[in-house]
Formats: C-alpha cells, sequence, structure tokens
C-alpha cells in the first residue's frame, strides 16, 4: 500500500528515520538541512520519540551518544561545519560501539564557506574524520527516494554492526523536492503500529544497552582502555569488525559496464548528473558506462572488478578537488587509467563540461 | 546484634586509584549509600566524566556510561530523555562542569532536565597534573598559573553554581565540603535530596562538594582539609544556593 508523497531531501531522510524506527532526535539548525530539524520536531511527538533542538552540534552528537547508550535509534544532521563540531563525539561513539546515525548535508567550504552544494566532506567521512583508528558506515543517496530509503538500511547496519553510520548528503538533495513513494498507507503511524513498523522494538532489544541493573550484571558503555595491551585487544577487534563490514556490505548502482571504455564514477547528486550526461552521450555513441557508489565507505571495490585493463578510462567527477579520486586511484591500482573533473565550494560540474572533458578523450 | 555498617552494595569491594587523602572516594560512596537506601540500584544510571573520576564506573555497582570531557550532562540528557523512568546523574569536576562542559551544563539546566549533578569542586586539574581550574582561587599556584592566578590574566574563580541559580528551571543547588565528618553527613544529606528530587520529578538538582586535592595543593591531607575550612569556602561560601 504505497503512497506518493512530495518532499524535499531533508524532508524524507527524517521521514524515512522516522520509519526506520528512529525514536531520538538532537539538533542545531544550520543550513541547507534546517526543514530536517524542523520535520522532526513536529514528527517526533506524533510518534512519542524525542526532538531536542540542542545548544550546538556538539551537544547534540552527545546527546545521541546518551540515547544510544540508552538503547534508542538516534540520529543527528547538520551541514558542513556542524559535522567538524561533532567529529569528537563520533569518534567515542565508534569507540564506545554505540549505534547512531549522522546525516551530512554538504556545503561549501572550508571555514563557513557557503551554502551552496558541496562534496568536499567525503575524506572526512570515509577517513574517520575524528581521531582514532576508526570507520563510519557511509551511505551516499542521490535522489529523494533514495534518501528516504537509505534510512533503513543506515539503522539496520549502525545496530548489526554497533557503529556509527553517515548519510552524506549535499544541498542540491536536502532541498530538492521530488514526489517519492512511502510503503505506508499514513504518515500518521498510530501508537500500537509503531512497535511492529520496526525491526528493533526501539529501546529494549539491546543486551548491552543502559536500561537499569535489574535482573543482570551493570553494563558500562566506555571507550577508554587504560591497562596494558586492552587497547590494543580492543582496537584489534574494531579492525575485524571493519574487515567483515567491508566484506558484505558493499553497494553502488551501475550502467553499461558490459561495454564501457569509459566509465563515469559519481555519487550522490553529481551521479544524477553524471547520468544525464551518460545519456547524452550514449545517443551520440559514446560506450560510456556509470559506476555510482552507495557505500561510500565500505568503498565498492568490486564495482571495478569487471572493467579493469588499460584500455578502460575512469572518469571520476565529484563537486570537490579529488577526494573519492583517491579511493578509486587506490582500487584501480594502476590497472586502468584514471581521470577527474571536479569544481567545488559551491561550483558544480555541469552536463556539457563531462561531455566534453569525455568527448576530448577521443575513445 | 544488628549489623549497622557494611559495604554498600553498589560500591565495588575493590581499591581505588585515587591519591591518599582525595575526596573522590569519600563521595564515591556517599553515592553508593544513597543509591542503596533509596533503593535505585536497579534503576540508576551514571555519567562519569574525564578527570581523576573517569574509571568512577569501575568502583560503581550500576549501569554506567562515560563521556566526552564537558560533555556528561548532554549525555545525561541523552538517557534521561528515552529513559525516564530510570535515574540519570552525572559525576563532573570543575573542568567538566565550569570549563571545557559550561555550555552544555547551563543548558541541560535551563532545559531543566530531571537529572542529579554531582559537581567536584577540588580548584584545580587533578587528572592532568595540576592546572589551573576555572575555580582556582586568586594567588593559588598551579602549573599553568606558576606565579598564581591573577586577576588581570586569569580573572575571578568561577561560581557556576551562583549563575545557575538563576535559571528558573533549577530547583535545587547546595555547596558542601568534604573537611569535617560533620560536613561529610551534611554533603550525603544534600545530594540524597538531590537525588530524591529526581525520584519526585521535582527538576533539575546541583550538589557542588568542595573537595581536597592533597596532591596539586602540595599539603599532606589534613592540611588540605584545613585549607578548604579555612580559605576555600570563604570563596564558595557553604549552604543552599536555591
Amino acid at each position: 500500500m504505497s503512497k506518493k508523497v512530495l518532499m524535499t531531501g531533508n524532508e524524507a531522510i527524517a521521514e524515512g528515520a522516522i520509519q526506520a524506527g528512529c525514536r531520538f532526535y538532537a539538533g542545531y539548525p544550520i543550513t541547507p538541512q534546517n526543514e530536517l530539524p524542523a520535520y522532526m520536531a513536529k514528527r517526533m511527538p506524533e510518534v512519542e520519540g524525542v526532538f531536542i533542538q540542542a545548544e550546538s552540534e556538539l551537544a547534540a552528537i552527545n546527546m545521541v551518544f546518551g540515547a544510544s547508550a540508552a538503547g534508542a535509534r538516534a540520529m543527528t544532521s547538520s551541514s558542513s561545519p556542524g559535522i567538524s563540531l561533532k567529529q569528537e563525539g563520533i569518534s567515542y561513539i565508534a569507540g564506545a560501539e554505540l549505534p547512531a546515525v549522522i546525516v551530512n548535508v554538504m556545503r561549501g567550504g572550508p571555514g563557513l564557506g557557503n551554502i551552496w552544494p558541496a562534496q568536499s566532506d567525503y575524506f572526512q567521512a570515509t577517513r574517520s574524520g575524528g581521531h582514532g583508528d576508526y570507520h563510519s558506515i557511509v551511505l551516499a543517496p542521490s535522489c529523494v527516494q533514495e534518501a528516504y530509503e537509505l534510512m533503513f538500511l543506515a539503522f539496520d547496519l549502525a545496530d548489526k554492526y554497533r557503529n556509527p553510520a553517515i548519510i552524506l548528503g549535499d544541498g542540491m538533495l536536502g532541498q530538492m523536492m521530488e514526489p517519492i513513494f512511502v510503503p505506508r498507507s499514513s504518515f500518521l503511524v498510530p501508537r500500537e503500529e509503531n512497535k511492529r513498523t520496526t525491526n528493533h522494538e526501539p529501546r529494549t532489544t539491546k543486551k548491552w544497552a543502559l536500561t537499569g541493573c535489574k535482573g543482570r550484571r551493570p553494563n558500562i558503555i566506555k571507550s577508554f582502555y587504560m591497562v596494558e595491551g586492552d587497547l590494543e585487544k580492543f582496537n584489534l577487534t574494531l579492525q575485524k569488525k571493519y574487515k567483515t563490514i567491508q566484506q558484505k556490505e558493499e553497494r553502488y548502482g551501475s550502467l553499461f559496464l558490459d561495454d564501457a571504455r569509459i566509465i563515469l564514477v559519481a555519487y550522490g547528486s553529481m551521479a544524477r548528473m553524471a547520468k544525464s550526461a551518460l545519456n547524452q552521450l550514449r545517443k551520440k555513441g559514446k560506450k560510456v558506462g556509470l559506476i555510482r557508489p552507495i557505500t561510500l565507505w565500505p568503498f565498492p571495490r568490486k564495482a571495478f572488478t569487471y572493467n579493469l585493463s588499460p584500455k578502460t578510462c575512469y572518469l571520476v567527477i565529484e563537486m570537490s578537488y579529488g577526494q573519492m579520486l583517491e579511493d578509486v586511484k587506490l582500487t584501480v591500482n594502476g590497472k586502468a587509467r584514471v581521470e577527474f573533473l571536479g569544481r567545488s565550494g559551491g561550483g558544480i560540474p555541469t552536463e556539457e563540461e563531462i561531455i566534453k572533458k569525455v568527448i576530448s578523450y577521443r575513445l | 546484634m544488628e549489623k549497622i555498617f557494611s559495604h554498600p552494595k553498589s560500591l565495588r569491594n575493590v581499591s581505588t586509584h585515587y591519591c591518599a587523602g582525595c575526596g573522590h572516594g569519600i563521595v564515591h560512596r556517599l553515592i553508593a549509600e544513597i543509591v542503596d537506601e533509596l533503593n535505585i540500584r536497579e534503576r540508576v544510571i551514571g555519567v562519569a566524566p574525564v578527570g581523576c573520576a573517569v574509571i568512577a564506573y569501575d568502583y560503581w555497582d550500576f549501569d554506567c556510561s562515560e563521556s566526552a570531557h564537558g560533555r556528561a550532562l548532554a549525555v545525561a540528557t541523552g538517557i534521561k530523555r528515552v529513559r525516564p523512568e530510570n535515574i540519570v546523574f552525572t559525576y563532573q569536576g570543575d573542568g567538566d562542569l565550569a570549563a571545557i562542559g559550561t555550555n552544555e551544563t547551563i543548558h541541560t539546566a535551563n532545559r531543566g532536565e530531571n537529572i542529579t549533578a554531582i559537581f567536584i569542586n577540588n580548584a584545580v586539574y587533578g587528572m592532568t597534573g595540576g592546572q589551573m581550574a576555572p575555580t582556582t582561587l586568586l594567588g593559588q599556584k598551579t602549573a599553568t598559573t606558576p606565579l598564581g592566578r591573577e586577576i588581570k590574566f586569569h580573572g575571578y574563580p568561577l561560581k557556576i553554581s551562583e549563575m545557575l541559580a538563576l535559571l528558573p528551571a533549577v530547583k535545587y543547588i547546595e555547596r558542601v565540603s568534604l573537611h569535617s565528618p560533620q560536613e561529610i553527613i551534611k554533603t550525603k544529606q544534600a545530594i540524597k535530596l538531590a537525588f530524591q528530587n529526581q525520584i519526585d520529578n521535582i527538576g533539575f538538582s546541583l550538589v557542588e562538594v568542595l573537595s581536597p586535592c592533597p596532591t596539586y595543593w602540595d599539603m599532606p591531607p589534613k592540611k588540605a582539609l584545613d585549607w578548604i575550612k579555612e580559605v576555600m569556602t570563604k570563596e564558595f561560601p557553604l549552604g543552599k544556593i536555591k
């Protein structure tokens, strides 16, 4: 029983989170994601969840730490400068092995930058922007429908692996309005149905959570290991977890990999523009394909196994000066040609620029 | 024969790492006794700070969380909002609560979160080697005020409790001390009331405890207690603030 609704990306992310069982949201206003906390302010009370406008992005991520430690599906959102503030908190969430979802609606930087879309936080998201050897799972939606749907995956993966999960969107995705299909007959989810719509009953199925030590030994949520050798041992368990995630959770979309000579590699909003350019190039007879990473961490290395040869050219296109480019280069490892087209600071590579670049390779 | 004194259930029977004459051991025990007496061990969730008491969760025997430095009250807010039926408290030093965490402290209090904050004020940063705290007294020598705290460079000792008393959503603030058995009894009463307030859904309660740090005050333990009584209480007067 699907329902078609017109929503902005920001709102779709919020609604997706609620329907995925998120019952705690803390955030701080920052453009271009303000519609998200505003939507949560209205929607959370309807599902008897918690909405807090925190005093800062820093406070918000630490509230998420607490809510998650108490067993709830918890989330925060911000945009690039605010996500910088959250890095310590994300490191703690990873170190304490707590599940949490963090949404970054990227904007131009560095510093205050501007409020135009960008993809300049790829490094920050995938290279664990906070201190320490950890990884957040990073998901990149490229349309409003996917932004809604990936929230279910984000919370499920976060819970499954007891790990932070980052939704890496951008200002264009956050602000654009598209009709999406929502597989629920009504947005006003009645209270009893709440308990059945989520995979995990929000507060009680986590054995490790802080719920009060009735009937069991006390639980401790911490990331601190001062006894000699303990931290290294703990880190090895984290590394093992990350290897498992890399083996099992890569996701990507692709087009025309069977005959492509030039393969565009792009994610998020950039992938949609790349796809438009691809369609036009295909009409001109150019053998162009597309790899669209959906998980940025783990980076979908499998997507590159099909065309790895010196005859292939991967053209990485980003709203940055070459961040995902490095992961492509590492994956390709010299076995194919890798080129780059990028603009940042609010500048966005256009279809014309992409088409011109592809044609210039004369492949 | 009636047993009138024993080791609290909520305190693990282990030795602590605290220095001789430190106040943490006393307050940890008081909290454990109160949790037992109020019969809330299975409901309580403690939030430990960053500071000498960073491993308080190894000493208490109930559910606990760590927190990033200064963020205990934000973490506690998250826990309490999700689990309002649990009793949530923070245990923080002067750096955690009144320096790096000041924003969280003020806003948690201003929102009137129904939680209990235990504020250990020993006028110095112990864990990191005795640096100046917001509550360091004028003239007090520390690792970062080798010539003594001066108004010109460092401002005045911060009276966070008096500041919080201005907020209408704050329901109870008291400053107590550990410098004598009589004062320790008063400390226990204040902390117990702060917990009872939460049980009774009254609202945000904070107890500031003047606590000795013999190591970084460079005094023997007894002299440290005297220093609290004779010097610290002049700057930080004891009693009910709100």
